[in-house]
């Protein structure tokens, strides 16, 4: 039985004595990759279910981005203050507690999980082998006495690996005050911080609404919501709105906290420049036509000292990826895992819930983590659970087509605009990758500019490069999905597994220092 | 309503009733700035209204946190002489000195 963390080191341990219960453990049947919504309803049901279970997470605390709460030092009284549904998490890390203490589950915060590869003994719980970088801040070149390593064995493996938020770049959106939407609730949620007092939030999506009424309750002042997308996108899908009455009324508790707070909403608007010399003063917002070109002659300056911006979730999928898992595009154009109704990918022994499937909100991760737990367990998967799936599944379709950006969004970009942050790439140097020197796609613009070769890998610009060399997102491909030591990767079988042969391992060091790939 | 007759806005620590199990201080480059236990160091900068603690290696340019987990690098810091931390990710330690980080962070090996 795998020993659960809660006889051994206390949370003052190191982070190589946190790492000693894992490699101490024996085969698990289920690996659970991130204690989000989807993984962590996953691994408390597979726990129930009878199989033993370790859950693998880079947080500190389970809950993933969305129950993202501030850590026990701040004190918080009152952490579902910033949430939605707070009570679906407390009753599963409740659950979660328990099968710890009873040693079903091994869970194992700080976890980074780098590389996932098929196992090498007959025994099936040996299946995969999944290693992992331990500790806190993870900047292994830095500071490689911080971190240790990880290796977890274990019969199948479910990736709940999440999402990340989607970026358009616009002028002036390197300036320091401009931040992710989601990174501003990030900060809020965990640091309790604001970026500024008065905040214009913008992009598309849902989540904008949802920002913009936490940093309202929290005390920030948010002149305007700026959406790009028009809300009539919605009335060709009625028929799942409808079936979704939650739905709507999460919706409409979030309208109602903006009226409240006296939050603006402007549709079909936004922000097209952020103005300031050290730091965001002013945004421009301007009205976009159905395409998302800017109108011209509708610009307007409103004063502001940050401006909280993102454009809906990409999910993160490099785990998945590099074991092979099929994708398909999303209705919002983003790349998400092809899944079976057991939740399965086209992997065997591989399975995925969540965000990984195409984005679609905390509701839907819970109910497809329990749908896979009961696959995995090779149990029937209650009929609830499969009605749960289709329509919230129904609901995410029609909310991602209707604030899928247009392709005239480029329209407000200028020559100067950096689109890559990490290596200040410019419009012009990627226009001219694509109209001079024949670039045809993401990855032969990145080759002859380096944009997306920098610290995130393509993560904040991947989207954006890939509409100015004019295709759709491709599938993440990034070898290592974190930064690892050299001495991790030296400590690897020297005979390669059959999944990483295909991914040539050629250069790799040279990539650690400044990840490239 | 103007600035003046506007009731006092709420703070996030109020909304979640707040009340830090310890405090302390961390120095960022020669300040004292005030910690609250379980505050990542991009949350202290951001209290004391600190946005940027970074500058680019090609412009030069100013940059601080950005994505808030992780993800975008955007606000890599030196804390205690060792460069690149992610400031989302680091907890603040009672004592830290955290510097502002001028392009890769290795000036000093001339690289």
């Amino acid at each position: 039985m795998p020993t659960s963390p809660s006889d051994g080191p206390a949370a003052s341990a190191t982070p190589a004595d946190r790492a000693a219960p894992a490699a101490a453990a024996a085969p698990a049947d289920l690996a659970v990759v991130g204690a989000g919504p989807a993984g962590l309803a996953a691994a408390v049901t597979a726990a129930g279910l009878g199989l033993r279970v370790v859950l693998l997470d880079s947080g500190e605390r389970p809950g993933g981005q969305f129950y993202r709460h501030p850590a026990p030092g701040l004190g918080a009284a009152r952490p579902e203050a910033l949430h939605h549904g707070w009570a679906a998490f407390a009753s599963r890390e409740a659950a979660l507690r328990e099968h710890e203490e009873a040693g079903r589950i091994t869970y194992l915060p700080l976890h980074h999980v780098w590389t996932v590869v098929p196992g090498r003994g007959q025994d099936p719980g040996q299946s995969w082998t999944l290693h992992a970088v331990v500790g806190q801040g993870l900047d292994a070149d830095a500071d490689p006495e911080a971190t240790t390593a990880a290796t977890v064995h274990a019969g199948a493996v479910l990736l709940a690996t999440g999402a990340y938020e989607r970026q358009l770049p616009f002028p002036g959106w390197t300036l320091p005050g401009v931040v992710g939407a989601g990174g501003a609730q990030a900060m809020l949620k965990s640091g309790l911080v604001l970026p500024g007092k008065r905040v214009v939030v913008a992009g598309s999506g849902p989540l904008l609404l949802a920002v913009a009424g936490s940093l309202a309750a929290a005390g920030a002042r948010v002149p305007v919501v700026v959406e790009a997308a028009s809300y009539t996108g919605y009335a060709r899908h009625v028929p799942a709105l409808l079936r979704n009455p939650a739905k709507l009324a999460e919706g409409a508790t979030y309208g109602g906290a903006l009226l409240r707070h006296g939050v603006r909403l402007l549709a079909r608007h936004a922000v097209t420049e952020a103005h300031g010399t050290g730091r965001v003063e002013a945004v421009t917002v301007a009205r976009l036509d159905r395409d998302w070109r800017p109108v011209p002659g509708t610009a307007r300056r409103i004063p502001c000292d940050a401006v909280a911006v993102g454009h809906g979730l990409v999910p993160q999928l490099e785990l998945a990826t590099g074991l092979g898992c099929a994708t398909l595009q999303s209705p919002d154009g983003t790349v998400a895992l092809e899944l079976d109704p057991g939740q399965r990918t086209s992997v065997p022994g591989i399975w995925s819930a969540g965000e990984t499937g195409g984005i679609g909100g905390a509701q839907l991760a819970l109910a497809e983590g329990e749908i896979a737990a009961h696959a995995i367990a090779g149990r029937p998967v209650p009929a609830r659970l499969v009605r749960t799936r289709t329509r919230l599944r129904a609901f995410a379709a029609a909310m991602a087509g209707a604030h899928r950006p247009g392709p005239g969004w480029t329209g407000w970009l200028r020559e100067d605009t950096d689109v890559c942050r990490c290596e200040e790439v410019a419009v012009s140097r990627i226009r001219e990758a694509v109209e001079d020197l024949g670039a045809r796609d993401a990855r032969t613009v990145k080759l002859l500019t380096r944009a997306g070769m920098g610290w995130c890998q393509g993560r904040m610009c991947g989207p954006a490069v890939a509409a100015l060399a004019g295709e759709e997102p491709s599938p993440d491909r990034r070898p290592l999905s974190c930064p690892v030591p050299l001495r991790d990767l030296a400590g690897l079988p020297e005979e390669p597994a059959a999944g990483l042969a295909e991914e040539p391992a050629a250069g790799l060091p040279v990539e650690l220092s400044t990840p490239e790939r | 309503m103007n600035e003046a007759t506007r009731p006092r806005r709420r703070s996030p620590r109020d909304l979640v009733g707040g009340a830090p199990t310890d405090t302390w201080t961390l120095r960022f480059d020669g300040r004292e700035l005030p910690a609250q236990a379980g505050q990542s160091i991009a949350a202290v900068l951001w209290s004391a209204g600190i946005l940027a603690w970074r500058t680019t290696r090609e412009n030069a340019a100013p940059r601080g946190a950005f994505c808030g987990i992780g993800s975008c690098y955007d606000c890599l810091v030196t804390v205690n002489d060792r460069p690149n931390q992610r400031a989302c990710l680091v907890p603040a330690r009672p004592g830290d000195r955290v510097t502002t980080q001028e392009g890769t962070g290795h000036a000093d090996l001339a690289i």
